[in-house]
């Protein structure tokens, strides 16, 4: 019999200001039932769309991945999109629900939220997992790679409140096997003046483009040296492949992309189910930023780069010749 | 305005490194360097004291060999290093070590005030980018985090960074915590005088007892997370290399069609 933890498993629904929900809810919710019962904390900010809560699509959405409540933190007029107001108010949920884990998506902000959720509360806190379960002590336990992935580990919590930060495609999100409908609770958290005190003067939320997030992407097309500049080739297998396009750091620095494209260990993590990378020598930096892809494809010109000891599939070619073939070839496959 | 920078030696990130049985990093002496983030946060400090003046203290926790962290510090022009050297902070998770540096930072600012704790955004050994929260949050200093760009004007500090979804400009009042990033600026190499300079500057070593922190709330025993397995990662089965004869693009299309890649 699996163990499962006395004490709900709430799970932080990202979503955008309209109150669309980040794509990477639905896998936490999937590894959160196979932990225990299921509830999902959302944090809208004032102002916003998604101030009042979940709209009722969202909330049938939820209910569909096993949600059996979700609560709405009002944090009156703080500012919801500073992560110590988050904290706050995500740690007096726990406290009021007397959760034993929180699940969130591994995003900068988020992993400042995990922090100061895990001095508040003295919860444990795990970032950039691959999964969690519950050990026979009934102790959330948490996977996770290191040294730019070449070490896998497994990391228990000792504490009564466990906090894991999931990255992005850890699960494929598969929806419960009989669908919930959702309990709305709603908590006001009186948030403290501190933290307020960072202000925000501008926030840029960026214009959603027909490809996917980078972060959550399930694949990446990822353009390095090799491509001097030219990410034609890159953009086009990205687009047959219904993936987002990545950069190393040579990439962004020599301005060929903008710096939020940058994937290496000062840059976005990605763990997609496909990892294409045309002109990447992979360098120590950009390999911890990747190396837990599910598939990795190399294609460089340099039979010496290091990464064709990572890759799955590896060709020594010229990347703006191999590129528009695989493209094309796809292109005729799918018809 | 006085600015503690936070540094930590970490394994060269060129280096084999290894979970010990403990499940404890493996740190050998000798093969360690200072986390290149660090540098950039000492750049922002000392370019800070140079347009506002003041003096920049570099701060490390570790054992014998991370005096070298705070070396570097003083190499590139810091006045003052600490270091906080106890057995009792071995294994410490990033808790236990944000307790140890909020007193160190308290016990420095008892000379003359802080006015600004500056990190790097991540330590290139464990990567878990918690630390700067929760030194800001023991602290009770507003935090602005990922910074790729600083200012202090007007006793504030302004910074800007990019998040996956949005980029932002943060602002708060003086004494605050920033975190930094490698795109905030390109570090200096310390140069002959500062290195014969260096060497003149007192490195003040501390205890768990002079910091008044309980050792309890330190160490592993303290620590709130335990690695229970650890194993080097399998190396990837049925690996395929190619030279391209001028179909290896129709080959890969077809492999990533078989292995429902696409």
């Amino acid at each position: 019999m699996t163990t499962t933890l006395t004490g709900p498993v709430l799970v932080l629904l990202d979503h955008a200001s309209t109150g669309a929900l980040r794509t990477t809810v639905l896998e936490l919710l999937t590894i959160a039932r196979g932990l225990g019962t299921v509830h999902g904390a959302w944090v809208g900010a004032a102002g916003t769309p998604a101030a009042a809560g979940p709209d009722d699509a969202t909330l049938a959405l939820l209910g569909e991945h096993g949600a059996e409540a979700v609560h709405v933190v009002d944090l009156g007029p703080a500012d919801a999109r500073l992560s110590p107001v988050v904290a706050e108010g995500l740690t007096a949920l726990a406290a009021g629900t007397g959760a034993s884990a929180l699940l969130l998506t591994s995003s900068f902000e988020n992993k400042e939220v995990a922090a100061r959720v895990g001095l508040a509360a003295r919860a444990g806190v795990v970032v950039d997992a691959s999964g969690a379960g519950v050990d026979d002590q009934g102790r959330v336990v948490a996977a996770k790679t290191v040294f730019a992935g070449t070490w896998n580990t497994r990391c228990a919590i000792r504490t009564d409140l466990g906090v894991v930060a999931l990255k992005a495609n850890s699960v494929q999100a598969v929806p419960a096997d009989a669908a919930t409908v959702p309990a709305i609770a709603r908590l006001s958290v009186a948030v403290t003046e501190a933290a307020g005190r960072t202000s925000i003067v501008e926030h840029t939320e960026r214009v959603a483009s027909d490809r996917p997030a980078l972060g959550e992407a399930q694949v990446v097309v990822v353009g390095g040296r090799g491509t001097n500049g030219d990410f034609s080739a890159v953009e086009e297998l990205a687009d047959v492949l219904g993936g987002a396009v990545g950069a190393t750091r040579v990439a962004t620095d020599e301005g060929w992309i903008a710096h939020d494209a940058q994937i290496g260990q000062t840059g976005v993590t990605i763990a997609p189910k496909l990892y294409i990378g045309a002109g990447v020598s992979g360098a120590v930096h950009h390999r911890g930023g990747m190396q837990s892809s599910g598939t990795i494809v190399a294609v460089n010109s340099d039979p010496e780069s290091p990464i064709f000891e990572i890759a799955d599939y590896g060709i020594v070619g010229d990347l703006f010749t191999v590129l528009p073939q695989t493209a094309a070839e796809l292109r005729r496959l799918q018809g | 305005m006085r600015i503690v920078v936070c540094v930590k030696h970490v394994p060269d990130i060129q280096s084999e490194r290894a979970l010990g049985p403990d499940g404890r990093v493996v740190r050998d002496q000798g093969d360690g360097t200072l986390n290149e983030l660090d540098e950039n946060a000492l750049e922002a400090a000392l370019a800070l004291v140079e347009e506002h003046g003041g003096e920049v203290v570099a701060l490390t926790v570790g054992p014998d060999d991370a005096v070298d962290a705070v070396r570097k510090g003083l190499q590139m022009g810091a006045e003052q290093a600490v270091h906080v050297l106890d057995d009792g902070i071995a294994g410490s998770d990033v808790f236990g070590t944000a307790t140890v540096l909020a007193a160190a930072v308290r016990r420095i600012g008892a000379d003359a005030p802080v006015d600004l704790v500056v990190t790097g955004m991540a330590g290139l050994d464990g990567l878990t980018s918690l630390l700067p929260s929760a030194l800001a949050h023991l602290l009770d200093l507003p935090q602005l985090t990922l910074a790729a760009e600083l200012t202090v004007a007007d006793g504030a500090v302004t910074v800007r960074r990019e998040l996956d979804h949005a980029s932002e400009v943060l602002s708060a009042p003086l004494p605050a915590l920033v975190s930094v990033t490698d795109q905030t600026n390109d570090p200096r190499y310390p140069n002959f005088k500062g290195i014969m300079a260096a060497r003149k500057k007192p490195v003040d070593v501390l205890t768990l007892a002079d910091l008044g922190v309980d050792p309890a709330s330190v160490g592993g025993d303290a620590a709130l997370t335990e690695v229970v397995e650890a194993a080097p990662r399998p190396a990837r089965e049925n690996r395929v290399l190619v030279n391209d004869d001028g179909e290896a693009g129709l080959r890969l299309a077809a492999w990533l069609v078989e292995n429902k890649l696409v």
